[in-house]
């Protein structure tokens, strides 16, 4: 506050390193014995060395989560491309629609996360670096301390320890800025991640193997219909490829008039045999193939409450 | 002289660049005093290019206090403002 006014031409960075000093001598004012003020700031220095590498772990799981988070985004984005390209194979430019803009909306936010993380990465760094610094001069601090206390009077020893202090704690100061710089910046990116989170649960960027997939139950039920729809016509097709073979033998046969005319009935008893089994294979075939066509919905946890409430919509 | 960059740490600079540090220093100040984001943006850029450009970094374990701090590379006109007036910006 008092170098508002008549020191305002200072410059600001003359006028940032006296409030950096101002507040070293208030620290040192309240300090009666000079050695006093060196233990007592180099436990403070412990202590903010401690905070700086939680701080770097800190940011550490922040960016993980947001790791975590961007990998879940890709993936969303990856199945309901796919499910878009299916939905336009069976013509329903609608569903693909849909899905086209649900995959946007994540992909929005991946950008966005993309930007967030490269902040919180850059972040990391910086208090990778802070930490190591910081280190150093703790260290140096912790040098000139025993120097000071072994040769020095207490009068002489004011002096230097004033040096000492000075310069440690400007790098306190610093180092203490830049991680409550980093704690904003968590801090906002967890509320963001936490958004994130509940708008996945939502369902509004379909979470992968969540349980409101409509657009893939939807394409699920379309896959199984036309299944049921392909199967009916091989069915009809066999019948009618069968019927004749069926009725050659009566018809062909050296008995004719009205036992030809009870042919097929008499013909089934010694025939069916012949003709049962291969069409016994196929029907299991083609079970195989309807459940075949149902294993997307079984892949997807929780899909196959939904099954029959879709049946009914 | 040394300066301090925050966040990035301290350079030795030589004297003969204090004239053109300060010119800028200056524009930085008037920029912060009328809010001028654009002036403020431009003077802080090139104040820290020219103590990178024209200074060594000072070894880690160097105990020394700065002659001149500058504010961090993305701090905002806010921020320099707390910085100027002390107001709880520089812990303990």
């Amino acid at each position: 506050m008092y170098m508002k006014g008549t020191a305002a031409r200072m410059g600001v960075m003359k006028r940032v390193s006296l409030v950096f000093k101002a507040k070293a001598n208030k620290a040192l004012d309240k300090m009666e014995d000079p050695r006093e003020t060196l233990d007592y700031s180099y436990q403070r220095q412990l202590e903010l060395l401690t905070k700086v590498r939680r701080g770097v772990a800190d940011v550490a799981t922040s960016r993980k989560r947001v790791e975590l988070q961007m990998n879940q985004l890709q993936q969303s984005a990856n199945k309901l491309e796919d499910q878009a390209r299916k939905a336009l194979s069976m013509g329903r430019e609608d569903l693909a629609r849909e899905a086209l803009s649900r995959k946007s909306s994540a992909q929005s936010q991946l950008n966005d996360l993309q930007v967030q993380y490269a902040q919180l990465q850059a972040e990391e760094e910086k208090l990778t670096v802070a930490s190591q610094r910081l280190q150093a001069k703790v260290d140096a601090f912790r040098t000139r301390k025993e120097t000071i206390k072994a040769t020095y009077t207490a009068a002489e020893a004011q002096t230097r320890i004033n040096e000492a202090f000075s310069g440690i704690s400007e790098e306190m100061g610093d180092v203490g800025m830049a991680i409550q710089r980093a704690e904003d910046k968590t801090a906002q990116m967890q509320a963001r991640a936490g958004a994130i989170d509940e708008l996945m649960a939502s369902g509004a960027l379909d979470d992968v193997g969540g349980h409101r997939d409509d657009i893939q139950s939807e394409l699920d039920m379309m896959a199984a219909s036309s299944d049921v729809e392909r199967d009916l016509a091989r069915l009809k097709g066999e019948l009618t490829a069968s019927a004749p073979k069926q009725i050659e033998p009566g018809a062909g046969g050296p008995n004719g008039g009205s036992q030809a005319a009870q042919a097929p009935q008499a013909a089934q008893g010694p025939y069916t045999p012949q003709y049962t089994p291969p069409q016994q294979a196929e029907q299991a075939d083609q079970y195989q193939q309807t459940q075949g066509a149902g294993l997307p919905v079984a892949d997807l946890p929780g899909l196959g409450g939904d099954q029959p409430q879709d049946g009914d919509s | 002289m040394i300066v301090r960059i925050l966040g990035e740490g301290q350079f030795r600079v030589e004297d003969s660049v204090a004239a053109e540090l300060n010119q800028l220093d200056t524009e930085l100040e008037a920029a912060v005093e009328h809010s001028d984001l654009g002036k403020f943006t431009a003077a802080l850029t090139s104040l820290l290019a020219q103590v990178r450009a024209n200074g060594a970094p000072l070894a880690p374990d160097i105990l020394e206090p700065s002659d001149l701090i500058l504010p961090h590379e993305d701090s905002s006109m806010d921020e320099v403002r707390k910085l100027l007036t002390d107001e709880g910006l520089i812990p303990g």
